[in-house]
Order: C-alpha cells, then structure tokens, then sequence
C-alpha cells in the first residue's frame, strides 16, 4: 500500500471493510518515513512506539469516522502533550509541552495517530527551512533542492508518502510556499478561522494553522475538522464553520477571476507564468472568466511585514530564557544566563528578527516603523477588499520561482524575504489562500495561488476542487 | 527661598475577582508557592490570554466611583521587560488607551477640602513574588501571584502637602473598599503606591525634578516617606545642589529615603498593541449597568449621617472610612440604637479594641443587635455604664445578646433605693471619719463613700440612686 494510491475516504473506506488494520497503516507510515527521511529530513521527532500502541488499541474499537486511526504528522511549533516540541529550535530541544494544543484536541477526539513533530524554519522564520535548528528538509521532487518554509517539513512529508495529511502553520506563506515547492495542496484558513492556542506564537496577528494535504478533498474535511471557534482564543472567529465538503464537486460556470497584474509581473520565472497561463485557460474552460487587476500596495507588503511580525516575534520569544523549560545555559549572574541561553539556543535567523523587532518597536522609532507598518497593511486589506467586491477570487502564482537550491540563497537574507512577496500580502489582509499544484518547471513543481473573501474558504475549495479534477497534477508523484 | 512641593501618586490595587485576570487560576492569597499556577499564566509557549468579563466590570465601577470618562473603546498592550518575576518578558497592560481617564477624589484635610485629579485608572495583570533566600544566596520565585488583576491609578501632580498624600490614599482605599472592587489591604500586597515628589521655588510654573518613592508599605509610611524627602530635597536646593531624577527606597528602620538608581531618561518598555486580544468596547449599557451596583460613597454616607442623624462631621467622617464600619452603625441604629450612642461607643471602644488586638470590625464577635441591645440596657437603667463595659467586653469576646449576658452574669443594675439604702447607712455607719471630712470641706469624701458603696455592689449599683442617697444621708447626720 502506498499513500499516494489513497485519500482519506479511501483509507477510511479500507479500514472500515477490515482490508487494513490501524496496525499496518501507522506501521506503513513508519516504514515509509524510515525508507525516505534519510534523505527527506521531514520529521525531528517520531513517536513510533506511542503511535503503535494507540493503532492496536484503535483496532479493537469501531472506525467511526473519517479520521479514526490515519496517520498524521504535526508541525513542531504545534504543541502536542508529552510529545517534544522544539518548534526547529535547539533553545526547544528538551521541552515537552503539559498541554495539547486545540487542533490537537480536535484531530484526538475523532482518534488520529500522530506519528511525529515536523521540521521547520527555527520558530517557522524562514522560507527555505534552511534555518532549521536540526537538519535542512529536501524537497522529495529533487533533494538539491529545499522543500519551502517554514512548513517545509510539513510538505515534504505528504509529497514523499510519508503521512497522508499534516498540519502546517503559515505566517507569511509558510504552508502554501512549501506546499507550491513540494507539488502538495496547502491552505492558509482566513485569521481567526482556526484556533492558535497551542500555536507557538510568531507573529500572532498573522499566524494560522492549515492542512497539507496531496488532494483538495482531503484538504477540505482536514479543515473542516479543525476549524471553529475557541473560547482559549480571542481572536479566532464565533461564526459557524461552513460545509467545506459541499464546495467539492461543483461547477464553477460564471467564476468571477481577479489576476493581478503584480503577480504576473517583474521577478516571476517564466516557467512560473507558463503554469500559471495555462491554469487560467483551463479555468476559462471551465466556464469562469478572468480580468487584470491591480493590487497598488501590494509592493509595500514585503516591508511592512518583516516590521510587524518581527516586532510581535521580539515579544513573543522573549520568553525563552532557558530559566522555566527549554535548554538553561548557566551563566555568572541572572543577565548572563539570559545572555547565554539565547545566545546559543537561538539561531542567527530568529536573532536577527528579534533585533530587528526590538529596533521597530524602540521609542523614538515606533511611529516611523511599526506603526506605519500598520498603516500599509490596513492599505494593503483594502486592496483586497476592493477587487474580491466584484470577483470570487484572485489568481496567480504561489511563489513566483520553484525550488531553489540549498545553499543558493542562504548568505542572502533579503533576497529569500523577496520571494515571498506573493503570499505575505495575503496574511496581512488575514483573507483564506490556497496553494495547488498547476504543473511542473524544468522538473519542479508549480503552485497556482487563489485567494478569496475572508470565512470563504468554501469558494477556494470549489474553484482548486474542479481545477484538480479537470488536470492530472496532483498524480504525478516524485520518484524517491 | 520658599518651596511648593509636588507630590503625585501611583497607586496598584489587586481586583476582588476569584480567577486571574487572563486564565482560570484562583486569585486567594497565602496559598503554598506555585500551586496557583497554570501553563497560561507561567507563559508556556503556544498558550493564549483570555480576559475576565469581572476584572473589566470592576475597573470601570472604580473608574465610575472616581469620576472618570469611561472609554468606549479601549485594548491592550504589550510592555515588555526581562524580569524572572515576569514569566512572558511582557506585562499585559494599558498604555494609550486606559478605561478610564480624567477623575477627581475629593479630600479634607487640615481644615480644608480639595479636589484631586486622576490622571487614569488602567488595568493590567500583576507579576510574580520574588524572594531572596540569604542562606542558599538565592532568589525564590512565587507565581501564585502572576496574572492577578490590577488596576493601576494615576494622580495628577496635584498634592501639595505629605498630609494630603494621606487623606488622598485613606479616601482612594475608602472608595475601592466600598465599591468592592478590592480588599486594599497593604500588608498583603493588594495595595501599593508609588509617590513621585519634587520642589520648585514658590510662583514657579515649570515642575521641579523629581524623585519617585518606593517601598512604601503602608499610608503612614507614604506620609513619613514624603516628609522625609521635601526636607531632603529642600536642603539640596538650598546648598546650591541639583535634585537628579532618581528613584529612592524608603528605609523603614532608618525612617529615610536611600537612593536605588538614578534614572536617564525614561525606561523603553516598547509598548505595541497586544495581538492576542481584541479591543474592548465598553457601551453606555455596560456602563449603567457597572453604576447600579455601586453603593452610597463615603461622602454622600457621610453627609447623610450629619443630616439625619445630627452626627458631628468628624464623627461622621471616621464612622464612613471603611464601609464594614459604617454598616455596622447603620444595622446597629437599624435595630433600634440610638444613633449617637452607637456613634461614640464604635469610635471609642470598639475603635480602641480593634487598634489595641490589631484586628478589622469583621472580625469582632459583637454584632449590630448586641450592641444595639447594651445602649438600650444603659438607657432603661438596667445597667450602668461601668457593667456595660464588662457586656461590651464580654460581647466583643463571644459574641452574644447584651440581655442575656446581664441575665446570665446577674449584672443587673440595683435601683432598688431601699436595698441601696441599707448598704448607704451601713456605710456611713462604719466612716464617722469621711463624713466629718465632707464636712470639712473636703469633696473627695464624698467619692470615697461612694466608691465604698459601688464595691459593697460589686458595681452593680445604679450611681445615680447611690449619689442621692450618700448625699441625703450626710445631709442628715
């Protein structure tokens, strides 16, 4: 049995009809991240022995639902109870969290098996998950090349067979960038739409936990079963969570597309545009139709958002001083071991950012920094606002490149901040992305990037649903 | 050269909520160390704030109850520092846009009364214990205390005397204890203030540079503290000297203030908007309804005591300093005291026995009705003033209804002049020498007789029969 023949309802179906025990799929799991991780790196920690116990036990019960007994992998800044979590961080590598987090919660009710924490930028700042505090992950398409970040690990994973579904976080790009490295379906769910509690904060205005899934209709029930509103966080969303099963199979006659100009524009490979020409063709096809459009301020986006979620991510890992949990370096005095144990659990990545955000937030330059930052992303919202008033959705490319090498752009910080200049806007207007895969560039995949109304993640799932369907790339699998 | 001294005051105050102000850990003091401690409140990684409705209900009644304009929107923000009693390296807090804003305090002191402002009432969550163990040459961190509510309230630099520090500080605790929105009770930590104080030469506009005073454990401390520095302050300025900004701590044993750090410019605490929470919007509705539950303040108590009740306005004054006091006089007269008997005896001795066991008015076994019942015995004759005080004592002790105890200890007053008028001629029979003394002219006789008498009755003597009846019988002999 391979993943990759399977989805969700599939496995379910098979589990259900006895032709596979709970046992063999977490072993399945287990001996395909044993034959790939060598190279792949997806997964810092595996619970192998935890996971084969709940399998046997899980055995014994009725498979109830869609969920019972899948094996799923979980991004290492998602707090999992008794289960390391070291969010990529050396400054982790010893803490067990008391708690699990409440997508945790969520995916334990209906009996998921987690088999391990997954790799990552060092906490999830990075896009190449060469800030790893461990291993750099590869991508599985061509392991020169790096899986994306900072989910990186969580792509990899389900575009090597490893897992059939993982969570992810993203940030400024960090589940729908590896998703569009990795040829996987990754979505970042509107703000507010998924509960962060439990999210190891980075920027907690703009982090949101998603699935990764290899299918949309995968991705779909994974959100729908970790969606909804929690009393643990104030920020996530009292609204009902919509029926994103009921999206599937739909007809998308009469889809109004939005492309920005921008996102079509200087710096996009023209492998990248080919793709993405050919997706809009399809969709045209399809019975939707498309108009350029303009999204003016996106250009300010790369700036203003290595100003605030660096200044929330100063705050926000402030906290790790090695003195409560963590590793402790010991040190002469209180500041000296402050000093020491982020000196030396922090890698030069998350350094630079929480010096970055101190300097923004600094009395003095606050006004020039963090609070016109504000401003830009409330211009940035209304751009958004503006187009997705007279069209469904916006369309282009996830990331205007395909994997880059490892290595290439690692001496070059602001070059690795540019590329992520077609999914940041996003997070700074909080609205719902995905990233589905649209094709390959000289052997490495391509993400077809849509964005929709914020809580309409139904419309996302309709439009990649009936693209996914009339194409064959999601079928493609990478030879390893 | 004449100086007007500047003094402004900062005072925190824990709020009376069960749970923490952003998790569900119990708020009670004494609890062993670290056992009311959750992952939210010791800022795990992952875990998030969630506000207390109750902790946002009392700051705005005390914003009310101190005059203040109410924000209709407000949030909250991040400040951040490194301290081990601070568990995230940021204290949730309030910084541009506090509940409330602008109120005033009215006080009374040396003879005259006067509004003070304030500036803004704020809330945010309370930081750790820490404790410095000499023998282990460490430093113990308690997080019992972690993310308890507080309201911080700002003065205006509007005091000008130590004295006025003082009646400011009684009158603010008054209100938060009234409102019950917090216990103020300094020795526990629910109450503490911070003074800032600077000179300037009289008719000056410009403030003078300031000192900010800490380690001011109780009100009396705050007034020492204050004293203390306008003398210092005043004396460096006369020599020629320059006042640096500086922070002082008060020295109890010393009585004087020692200087902790100078301060260059001002702390960067890089305040932003906390992203883990959503603004607060506080409507009119909300604001009414935070209204209906607060109580008759200290002064309308106060007033209405002189008014119906004739109560001098001094009287009346400590009578309303704390509400538990001011209950127990009204549920006293309520039950039938009369209202100035029950005034002197709450100021006096009951004020006298709670200062001398150290104790508050909860605390005391004697209730309303009892003491309600021992004013009506003296006022009937039942009992004298002198058996009253072995009621009161006795009441104060165990408790109890005054008629029951007089019965039980047969304490009751004899008026009875012919029994009395035995006991007299007796007497008077046995001290030829006193009543040819008080013949003599020598008053003190008299007392003496009477004294005899009283310890003849073991006190129970009605003193008024008793007078009449030595007085009749010298008269005779």
């Amino acid at each position: 049995m391979s993943f990759y023949d399977e989805t969700l309802s599939s496995l379910h179906t098979k589990i259900k009809n006895k032709e596979v025990t709970i046992t063999e799929l977490t072993e399945q799991s287990f001996k395909r991240i044993k034959e790939t991780d060598d190279k792949i790196h997806a997964f810092l920690t595996l619970d192998e022995e935890r996971a084969l116990a709940k399998a046997r036990e899980l055995d014994e019960q009725e498979a109830d639902n869609l969920f019972f007994g899948i094996p799923a992998g979980i991004k290492d800044n998602i707090v999992t109870k008794g289960l390391r979590t070291t969010c990529g961080s050396q400054l982790l590598d010893n803490f067990e969290p008391v708690h699990d987090a409440t997508v945790m919660n969520r995916l334990n009710e209906k009996n998921v098996v987690t088999v391990g924490k997954l790799n990552m930028d060092e906490f999830a700042m990075g896009s190449s998950n060469e800030n790893s505090g461990y291993v750099t992950a590869r991508n599985p398409w061509n392991t020169d090349h790096v899986p994306g970040g900072s989910s990186g690990g969580s792509a990899a994973a389900v575009a090597a067979g490893q897992v059939p579904f993982t969570l992810g976080s993203d940030t400024g790009g960090s589940i729908r960038q590896p998703a569009s490295f990795c040829g996987v379906v990754g979505l970042k769910p509107t703000y507010g739409r998924v509960s962060r509690f439990g999210l190891v904060a980075f920027a907690s205005s703009l982090d949101q936990i998603g699935p990764i899934t290899r299918t949309v209709e995968d991705n779909a029930y994974v959100l729908q079963q970790i969606a909804g509103h929690d009393q643990l966080d104030s920020t996530s969303a009292n609204m009902e969570v919509a029926d994103y099963t009921s999206a599937l199979n739909q007809d998308i006659s009469g889809l109004r597309i939005a492309v920005p100009k921008e996102y079509l524009g200087e710096g996009v490979d023209e492998g990248v545009k080919a793709r993405i020409q050919e997706a809009l063709a399809k969709l045209e096809e399809l019975g939707a139709s498309w108009e350029e459009v303009s999204l003016p301020n996106s250009k300010y986006a790369v700036a203003a958002y290595y100003l605030l979620a660096s200044s929330e991510a100063s705050a926000n890992l402030a906290r790790f001083d090695g003195v409560r949990y963590g590793v402790r370096k010991e040190g002469e005095d209180l500041l000296d071991l402050y000093k020491k144990s982020r000196s030396e659990g922090f890698g030069d990545e998350v350094k630079r950012r929480i010096m970055l955000g101190t300097f923004a937030l600094s009395s003095g330059y606050y006004d020039a920094y963090y609070k016109k930052a504000q401003k830009v992303r409330t211009l940035i919202r209304e751009d958004f606002e503006h187009v997705l008033n007279s069209f469904d959705v916006i369309l282009g490319p996830t990331v205007p490149t395909t994997a880059f090498k490892v290595g290439e752009n690692s001496n070059d910080p602001l070059t690795m901040y540019l590329k992520d200049i077609l999914t940041i806007p996003v997070n700074l207007a909080g609205n719902p992305a995905i990233s589905v895969p649209c094709g390959f560039s000289d052997g490495l995949p391509v993400g077809l990037q849509l964005i929709a109304k914020p809580f309409e993640e139904r419309t996302l799932y309709k439009v990649a649903h009936a693209y996914e369907r009339a194409t064959e790339h999601t079928k493609v699998k990478p030879e390893l | 050269m004449k100086f007007e001294t500047i003094i402004g005051l900062e005072v925190h105050s824990e709020l009376k909520t069960n749970s923490k102000i952003f998790c569900g850990c119990s708020t009670a003091f004494g609890a062993p160390p670290n056992t009311h401690t959750c992952p939210i409140c010791l800022g795990h990684p992952g875990v998030l704030p969630v506000l207390n409705q109750r902790a946002v209900d009392y700051a705005i009644k005390a914003a009310v109850a101190l005059n203040c304009e109410i924000a209709e929107e407000t949030k909250f923000d991040r400040k951040n520092y490194f301290y081990p009693d601070n568990p995230k390296a940021y204290q949730i807090s309030q910084f541009d846009k506090p509940v409330g804003e602008n109120g005033w305090i009215e006080i009374e002191v040396d003879g005259y009364k006067k509004r003070i402002g304030i500036t803004r009432i704020h809330l945010e969550e309370d930081a750790g214990k820490l404790t410095h163990d000499d023998y282990d040459d460490a430093s113990l961190v308690d997080f019992n205390r972690v993310g308890t509510p507080l309201i911080e309230i700002v003065s205006e630099p509007d005091i000008r005397t130590p004295n006025e520090a003082y009646a400011y500080l009684e009158k603010l605790k008054a209100i938060l204890q009234y409102t019950e929105v917090s216990d103020c009770k300094m020795e526990e930590g629910s109450l503490r203030c911070d003074a800032n104080i600077s000179l300037r030469p009289a008719g000056q506009e410009e403030f003078g540079t300031k000192a900010e005073l800490k380690n001011l454990n109780s009100f009396t401390n705050v007034q020492k503290g204050l004293t203390f520095e306008e003398k210092r302050q005043a004396e460096v300025l006369l020599s020629g000297g320059e006042i640096l900004q500086e922070t002082r701590r008060w020295n109890e044993e010393k009585k004087e203030t020692i200087l902790m750090r100078i301060k260059e410019g001002s702390d960067d605490y890089r305040y932003f908007p906390e992203p883990d929470l959503v603004n607060l919007y506080i409507d009119h509705e909300w604001i009414e309804r935070v209204r209906e539950g607060i109580p008759e303040l200290p002064d309308a108590r106060k007033q209405r005591y002189i008014n119906e009740w004739n109560i001098p306005a001094y009287d009346a004054g400590v009578l309303t300093q704390t509400k538990a006091m001011a209950d127990f006089f009204e549920e006293s007269v309520a039950v039938g005291a009369d209202a100035k008997q029950a005034a002197n005896w709450l100021m006096g001795e009951v004020n006298a026995y709670l200062n001398s066991e150290g104790i508050e008015i909860e605390e005391i076994k004697m209730t309303p009705n009892g003491l309600a019942g021992m004013i009506k015995l003296i006022e009937d004759g039942t009992i004298s003033g002198k058996i009253a005080k072995k009621v009161f004592n006795e009441m104060m002790k165990n408790g109890g209804e005054a008629k029951q105890i007089v019965e039980d200890k047969g304490l009751v007053q004899i008026s009875d002049e012919g029994q009395l008028k035995a006991i007299v001629d007796n007497i008077l029979d046995n001290n030829q020498q006193s009543i040819e003394d008080f013949k003599n002219g020598k008053d003190k006789a008299f007392g003496f007789l009477v004294g005899q008498a009283m310890k003849e009755t073991k006190g129970k003597a009605n003193p008024q029969v008793i007078n009449k009846l030595i007085k009749e019988g010298l008269e005779s002999r």
